[in-house]
């Protein structure tokens, strides 16, 4: 029952991505032409707040809920697979016009066409555990 | 309480992930939709020959009840928290749409034209959706992480590996925005 708390986080994840529209593939479409600020309003602010944030977590050794240590893992050191990764998921994220956490959100939002998405995502997903150790990372 | 229902400005937006990141990591854990889609191939049975899906997906609970909230989130807001859906793109954007065909752009929150249930089953914008979804999960877990992952938490920790990705991502967004969806739409 401890673990409810995440639906709830979920809850508010699921809200904001609809209601700040970088949930709506016309928002992703028009950042990629450049046309408007929104979405790289959207990133650019959480991440300037979520820096400082880590920041303060790490510098005053902030203790979780659970009292124990906020450990907040580095990534793997390699090139290849965040880049070729990540132009390959950019090209999905173009197309799609929809990430993971949308994804879920565009689905309780009752478009029902989006299990296209999340069924070839899942697949996409099993694909890369098939191949993964004939890639380069 | 107007503003509630009208579409929500970058600067609350933003804010608010930001606060889904704090939550998340004072919960102890961290921000990371994609690693769900590992999770269900887990369930679906995919750990019966492969390595990389062998692990209990149970420990993974919390994760999924984040994206089951998601998708109860998406039902409130659009159901509850939202009066028009329209999102009012950009003039130039929803005339470059127009010209591939994409009549609904300024109308709908998502293109009728490729989510609209009189539409998806077409074989070309089935085959889109399908290929948009394969790209999504096969590059969000070869690069380890998608937008929450890496955009959000990963650059927030400034983690270089993640710079790497992000600048895939957008690359990649970049070659399908300007050169491949003309053809596909």
């Amino acid at each position: 029952m401890r673990q409810i708390i995440f639906l709830f986080i979920g809850i508010l994840f699921g809200i904001v991505m609809f209601k700040s529209e970088a949930a709506s593939w016309f928002r992703i479409y028009e950042m990629f032409q450049f046309k408007s600020f929104h979405m790289y309003g959207i990133i650019g602010s959480a991440l300037a707040i979520g820096v400082v944030m880590i920041q303060l977590i790490k510098r005053y050794q902030l203790k979780s809920a659970y009292g124990e240590p906020i450990v907040i893992p580095d990534k793997a050191k390699s090139f290849y697979r965040y880049s070729i990764g990540g132009t390959i998921f950019g090209l999905g994220w173009g197309l799609s016009g929809a990430c993971p956490g949308p994804i879920f959100t565009l689905l309780g939002a009752g478009f029902l066409p989006i299990m296209v998405v999340l069924v070839f995502a899942v697949a996409g997903t099993w694909v890369y555990g098939l191949l993964m150790d004939k890639l380069p990372h | 309480m107007e503003w509630i229902f009208n579409p929500w400005p970058w600067y609350v937006g933003g804010p608010l992930i930001a606060l889904v990141l704090f939550l998340l990591l004072f919960f102890g854990k961290s921000f990371g939709m994609s690693s769900n889609l590992r999770t269900l191939c887990t369930i679906c049975g995919a750990g019966k020959n492969t390595d990389f899906f062998k692990f209990d997906w149970k420990t993974q609970q919390w994760n999924l009840l984040v994206a089951g909230g998601a998708i109860i989130g998406g039902w409130i807001a659009s159901n509850y928290l939202t009066i028009d859906p329209s999102v009012l793109i950009h003039e130039d954007t929803i005339a470059k749409l127009n010209q591939l065909n994409i009549k609904s752009a300024g109308t709908a929150y998502l293109p009728e034209e490729l989510f609209g249930m009189d539409h998806f089953l077409e074989p070309k914008i089935f085959a889109s959706l399908a290929l948009g979804g394969l790209l999504v999960g096969f590059g969000a877990r070869y690069a380890g992480g998608c937008t929450s992952g890496h955009a959000i938490s990963g650059l927030s920790n400034l983690q270089l590996v993640s710079l790497y990705a992000v600048i895939g991502f957008f690359v990649g967004g970049l070659l399908m925005n300007h050169f491949l969806l003309p053809f596909i739409l």
